[in-house]
């Protein structure tokens, strides 16, 4: 039902919060409503772990009951996760594996990946009543309305994760779909139970690849596997290279825009030399050698830097390069600022190719 | 006190160049430690400071909604004060340091921190953070010494209206908000010419001040006691009452850094082309610590710990305490004067101070300056120095 309110109303409902900011200032109303209850506060919702899963030896699932400010999301997105690990706040992306559900709790999959600060944590030490900070979902690796005929997904470990959440949201709108899955053993195939018990229900063709004895997966292998995949919705999820493969694949079928691809990682292919980057608001200088990103040596010296996913999507990173040059880490482009010109970089994959000057 | 470098016997030196510079690096070294083993316990300790001073205001304010009766009154005040001492010295201070910035913690950060005082954060920041760390004690420069208002030092000239100055340090104690915001934004100087005064930067900055003031005193004066109903009147008392001793209070713990006997100031020319050594050296003997136990060091927003601030002003203030035997052992085997005193007595030197250079230099020469308390025997072994 929609409410109106008269321009009265609205008057009066400005007044009252503009006495209530009055009345805390110089903090705001939410800083004291965060004393009494800590899921509210800050302008990004807040979650609370309400149990941790394990799913294989070094994967586990976090069920969060987000609070206030949370709008949901749809199958295949991700959300950014913030978390104090050793007092220091760490944003990483998390595919969201469960649907949409009517008690709005969410969960992620987390493989902890070897000296994985968030992932070792979030696998080892988070525990039931934490709170952590989220940000909306986002991303549009999303299964469209209307269910494609025949789809194809393509995923390896912990690449599983976005896929098992368009599963579990329209596996029954699914006509003829396969999935193509690696991971080292069978023991380590986050969701084997459940996927091998939908396959048996003939909601999907499983395809388990265990790498450890099957090798790699290669298009070749792939296409022996799915002879029709080009003419497949594919979605894939999983390192880079395969899905660079794939691409090249699709794209030489002629079919590049069948293919939907979730990357986890930046594609890092330019390291060149570094230099003294000065975060000139922050008064902050640093040195940084020519394959850390802009962001990651920020908030290595407590700058307040915004981010995203951290791998050149989002532009939820994007700071103004002052003066100075700064090289793209995926594809060793430098782009070089002199005063005045306020050139926008992503910071999480630029890094400094000699001195450099941002506007933080 | 005259500076250092008119000094007849310089308490520095028996130390060679090479002495300073390995004293710059026991100290680097001793900063890295601390940084290396920031964590968790320290986040939390910040996140329980903010919380009880947050529980204490809003606590306060809300006993004081009943002010009109008596014991009310005594208790919101009470709460209040203490709210209002927390966040201007062991929050707001230290976290406009950056001494939190490393949690990335976008609450509790620098660059984002807006404290409960009169002077806004931005200006704050920059006449403490970069003048007065920067320049600390040396004449002419650091605009801390005396604020500009008061002559703290043999080496600044003397003139009659210095005679004054007793009263004018009291009467900034009792408006110390507003005498902080006043030399923020170096009135002193901006207000002298018509030019200046109509700067379009100064004119931005005071209206800046002027808003910020306008928006403190709406919450202390006018919105909380409004809200107070028939406690009213009560409780704008009780505001500016929690006002008055927050003032008094942080004035008396600042005062106790730089003004005690036995605090070195130094030359303008003498910091020319300083070493990384020589400006910790300089940080060493121009600060003074209190003595005395938890409760004065959070209260005081470990400022008590004044030597190992000025040493290392943006690490987590809960952690001085641990690192201040280091610091004094560093004095001893150097053969310095590390300077330290109880809250009554360094206040009591302070003002001594004041008092006594509202007079010519010669004027009381009878009644010499007394030394503060020295633990370190400033004579030292240049041995130790040597073995060290
Ligand atoms: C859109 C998106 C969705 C994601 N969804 C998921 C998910 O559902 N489940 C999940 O577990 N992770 C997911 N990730 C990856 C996740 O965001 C983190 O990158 C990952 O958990 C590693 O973070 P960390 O702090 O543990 O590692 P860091 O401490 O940042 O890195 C430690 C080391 O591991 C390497 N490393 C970083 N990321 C990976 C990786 N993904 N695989 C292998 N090595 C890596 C680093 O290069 C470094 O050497 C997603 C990433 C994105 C961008
Ligand atoms: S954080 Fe998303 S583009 Fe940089």
């Amino acid at each position: 039902m929609a409410t109106t309110r008269t321009p009265a109303q609205v008057s009066l409902r400005d007044r009252a919060r503009w006495f209530v900011e009055l009345a805390t200032t110089p903090l705001v109303p939410g800083d004291f409503w965060e004393v009494l209850d800590p899921m509210r506060g800050g302008a990004n919702p807040r979650g609370r772990v309400v149990a941790v899963r394990p799913e294989t030896r070094d994967a586990a699932t976090l069920l969060i009951r987000p609070g206030r400010g949370w709008r949901g999301h749809t199958a295949g997105q991700y959300v950014r996760l913030g978390v104090d690990v050793d007092g220091v706040r760490q944003w990483r992306s998390y595919s969201l594996t469960s649907p949409p559900r009517p008690d709005g709790a969410i969960t992620i999959t987390v493989k902890a990946v070897r000296d994985g600060l968030v992932s070792s944590f979030l696998v080892r030490e988070v525990r039931a009543g934490a709170v952590v900070h989220l940000d909306q979902a986002a991303g549009d690796f999303t299964l469209p309305l209307v269910r494609p005929a025949k789809a194809l997904f393509v995923t390896a470990g912990s690449g599983i994760t976005p896929v098992m959440g368009m599963l579990r949201d329209g596996a029954g709108g699914l006509g003829d779909a396969v999935l193509v899955h690696s991971a080292p053993r069978p023991e380590d195939v986050i969701f084997g139970a459940e996927l091998r018990a939908l396959a048996a229900r003939g909601g999907l063709r499983l395809v388990e690849r265990h790498t450890a004895v099957d090798g790699r997966l290669t298009p070749e292998r792939l296409a022996e596997l799915v002879p029709d995949l080009t003419s497949r919705q594919t979605w894939a999820c999983g390192p880079n290279d395969l899905l660079d493969a794939l691409q090249d694949t699709y794209d030489a079928a002629g079919h590049g825009d069948r293919l939907h691809t979730e990357r986890f990682r930046p594609v890092v292919l330019a390291v060149g030399e570094g230099g003294t980057v000065s975060f000139a608001d922050s008064g902050v200088t640093a040195d940084a050698d020519g394959a850390t990103s802009l962001l990651d040596t920020g908030e290595a010296n407590g700058v307040l830097m915004p981010s995203g996913c951290r791998m050149g999507i989002c532009y939820g990173c994007v700071i103004p390069l002052r003066e100075g040059s700064v090289r793209d880490l995926r594809n060793g482009a430098v782009t070089t600022a002199t005063a005045g010109d306020d050139i926008p970089v992503q910071t999480c994959v630029s890094a400094a190719a000699g001195p450099c000057h941002l506007g933080i | 006190m005259t500076t250092i470098q008119k000094q007849e016997h310089s308490p520095i030196a028996h130390l060679t160049a090479e002495d300073v510079e390995n004293l710059g690096r026991e100290l680097d070294a001793l900063r890295e430690k601390v940084i290396a083993s920031r964590g968790a316990s320290d986040a939390a300790y910040i996140r329980k400071v903010i919380k009880t001073q947050r529980v204490l205001e809003m606590g306060g304010r809300a006993v004081l909604l009943a002010s009109r009766y008596k014991p009310a009154w005594f208790v919101g005040t009470a709460a209040l004060s203490i709210a209002k001492i927390l966040e201007n010295m062991e929050i707001g201070h230290n976290v406009m340091h950056g001494q939190w910035d490393w949690m990335r913690d976008p609450k509790i950060h620098s660059t984002t921190w807006e404290w409960d005082h009169a002077s806004p954060a931005e200006q704050w920041k920059h006449s403490h953070n970069e003048l007065h760390h920067t320049y600390t004690n040396v004449l002419g420069k650091d605009n801390d010494l005396g604020y500009g208002i008061m002559r703290v030092d043999e080496g600044q000239r003397w003139y009659p209206a210095h005679l004054g100055q007793p009263l004018w340090n009291f009467i900034n104690a009792v408006f110390f908000q507003y005498g902080i915001a006043a030399y923020d934004l170096e009135l002193g100087k901006n207000l002298a010419s018509k030019e200046r005064r109509r700067n379009p930067a100064f004119k931005a900055r005071l209206a800046a001040t002027l808003r910020k003031v306008r928006r403190q005193a709406a919450k202390d004066y006018v919105v909380h006691p409004l809200l107070s109903g028939p406690s009213a009147p009560t409780t704008l008392a009780a505001n500016l009452t929690a006002n008055l001793i927050r003032n008094l209070w942080t004035h008396s713990v600042i005062m106790c850094g730089h003004f005690p006997e036995g605090v070195e100031t130094f030359e303008r020319t003498s910091i020319e082309g300083e070493t990384r050594g020589e400006w910790y050296l300089r940080q060493m003997l121009g600060s003074a610590n209190i003595s005395g136990g938890p409760l004065l060091h959070v209260m005081t927003g470990n400022l008590s710990f004044q030597v190992e601030h000025h040493l290392f002003p943006d690490l987590p203030s809960n952690r001085y305490q641990e690192i201040a035997p280091h610091v004094e052992a560093l004095f001893e085997r150097y053969g310095l004067t590390y300077t330290t005193g109880s809250l009554p007595k360094q206040v009591a030197s302070a003002w001594r101070k004041v008092i006594r250079l509202s007079l010519p230099n010669d004027f009381l020469k009878k009644t010499p300056a007394r030394p503060a308390a020295h633990r370190a025997v400033a004579e030292p072994a240049r041995a130790a120095v040597a073995g060290a």
